[in-house]
């Protein structure tokens, strides 16, 4: 790979920065680690761009709003050939969101997941998983519904200060 | 031969997905408590991004195979009644929170192992969409058999309701285990899934759910008929009516869009 192209793959990834889920729209793509690679191809006078990405569940309705806004945000650019690919191995985990991901969420009032996974498996009527509440600080919360009001969250509540919440679950 | 059975069975694994999405999303508005109706329908929402996935795929399959233009939408808006796959388990009606619930753990049971098998797959794509989908159906075994223990052990109504929701939906877990054509064919090209292999440890699990949930074992049930057929085309009655509604749009206003 030539270091024109090297430049121009390190510029999509920044541009990347300004695409955001359009459900927590505080995070980018970036953030939650859905795009996977970035090619650049300099074929001819205009630059060969294909973005993979990955979704994060697979009925995740977010995900057709990202493929057209990755599209949007690179034409917005100058980058006219642009082809999105997706794939789904390895799964998308919640390892893969990064850390100033983690912090943006929190400021936005969405518990971010938990650094070790604790309760992806099918042991039955496990205890709630110990969720910080991202307005009080207190860990003395409790979940109210597994399944929250997207695919990716459920719902808890904090015991001190009385806030709902939603926290990003462990996946 | 193979392109064919891997349509086949690529279509047939998102039949199953579809059509169960299909059903549980009935419930949309309707679930008992507001938090289970939004549980409920993630699960559609789960199987329906299973499902697309799945169909984009058997598009790729019979696109490369047929040189014509199937896409995700035709196949599931475009076929008639016998041309599914999937099979009769996931058809039947949602009936009361107990009926819905024992099918939604007698199918996430299944899917679970065959998810799990299906990852070592020789075709990459069944087998990344199966690695993506097994985190998904994690939550699903594990709602739903909390869901069965908590009715079962419940009150006398509520197992009552599940014991009726047994003897409805029985007849239709012997198909999940009897291969179709296309899923022998399957396993002799490498890419599917021994379905026999898979029976034990879905009546271990069920069997272990069910003494917790005060309901009597699989093995009191042996003699009971199971039904077949779907996974061939030969539906039940129910099926009609769910395309009905499923396909209105697109029979009513071909190509439409929004």
């Amino acid at each position: 790979m030539n270091t024109v192209t090297n430049i121009s793959v390190q510029k999509i990834w920044s541009i990347l920065e300004e695409v955001c889920d359009p459900e927590v729209p505080v995070l980018s793509v970036i953030d939650l680690g859905v795009v996977r690679e970035v090619k650049v191809a300099s074929v001819s006078e205009e630059d060969d761009v294909e973005v993979v990405i990955t979704p994060t569940y697979s009925g995740c309705p977010a995900m057709d709003v990202i493929r057209m806004n990755i599209h949007m945000v690179l034409l917005l650019h100058g980058y006219k050939n642009v082809q999105i690919t997706t794939v789904l191995s390895p799964a998308w985990t919640t390892d893969w969101m990064t850390e100033a991901g983690k912090h943006k969420l929190k400021a936005y009032g969405i518990a971010p997941p938990n650094p070790k996974q604790q309760v992806c498996n099918t042991h039955l009527f496990a205890e709630d998983e110990a969720v910080q509440c991202p307005h009080c600080n207190s860990y003395n919360t409790r979940r109210i519904s597994e399944f929250g009001s997207t695919a990716c969250k459920s719902l808890y509540q904090c015991n001190d200060c009385q806030e709902p919440f939603d926290y990003f679950k462990c996946h | 031969m193979t392109k064919d059975t891997l349509y086949n069975y690529t279509l047939h694994l998102a039949d199953n997905a579809l059509i169960l999405a299909q059903r549980n999303s009935e419930w949309c508005g309707h679930g008992p408590v507001l938090e289970q109706d939004i549980a409920i329908t993630n699960i559609s929402l789960d199987l329906i991004g299973q499902a697309r996935s799945l169909y984009q795929y058997a598009a790729e399959v019979f696109n490369k195979k047929e040189g014509r233009e199937a896409t995700e939408d035709s196949l599931a808006y475009l076929r008639d009644v016998r041309e599914f796959k999937n099979c009769l388990l996931v058809e039947q009606p949602n009936g009361d929170w107990a009926q819905t619930i024992l099918r939604q753990f007698f199918f996430s049971t299944y899917q679970y192992g065959l998810y799990q098998q299906l990852q070592q797959s020789t075709d990459a794509t069944l087998a990344a969409i199966a690695e993506k989908s097994l985190k998904e159906v994690t939550y699903h075994v594990r709602w739903s058999s909390e869901w069965v223990i908590r009715l079962g052990d419940g009150t006398a109504e509520s197992h009552d309701r599940l014991e009726n929701a047994l003897d409805e939906l029985w007849m239709f877990t012997g198909e999940l285990f009897t291969p179709a054509g296309y899923e022998l064919d399957a396993l002799k090209a490498g890419f599917g899934v021994e379905l026999t292999a898979l029976k034990a440890a879905w009546e271990q699990k069920v069997n272990e759910i069910f003494a917790e949930a005060t309901l009597p074992d699989a093995a009191s049930r042996a003699g009971v008929w199971m039904q077949t057929g779907g996974k061939e085309g030969v539906h039940s009655e129910q099926l009609g009516f769910i395309l009905a509604e499923l396909q209105y749009m697109q029979r009513a206003y071909p190509g439409a869009e929004w």
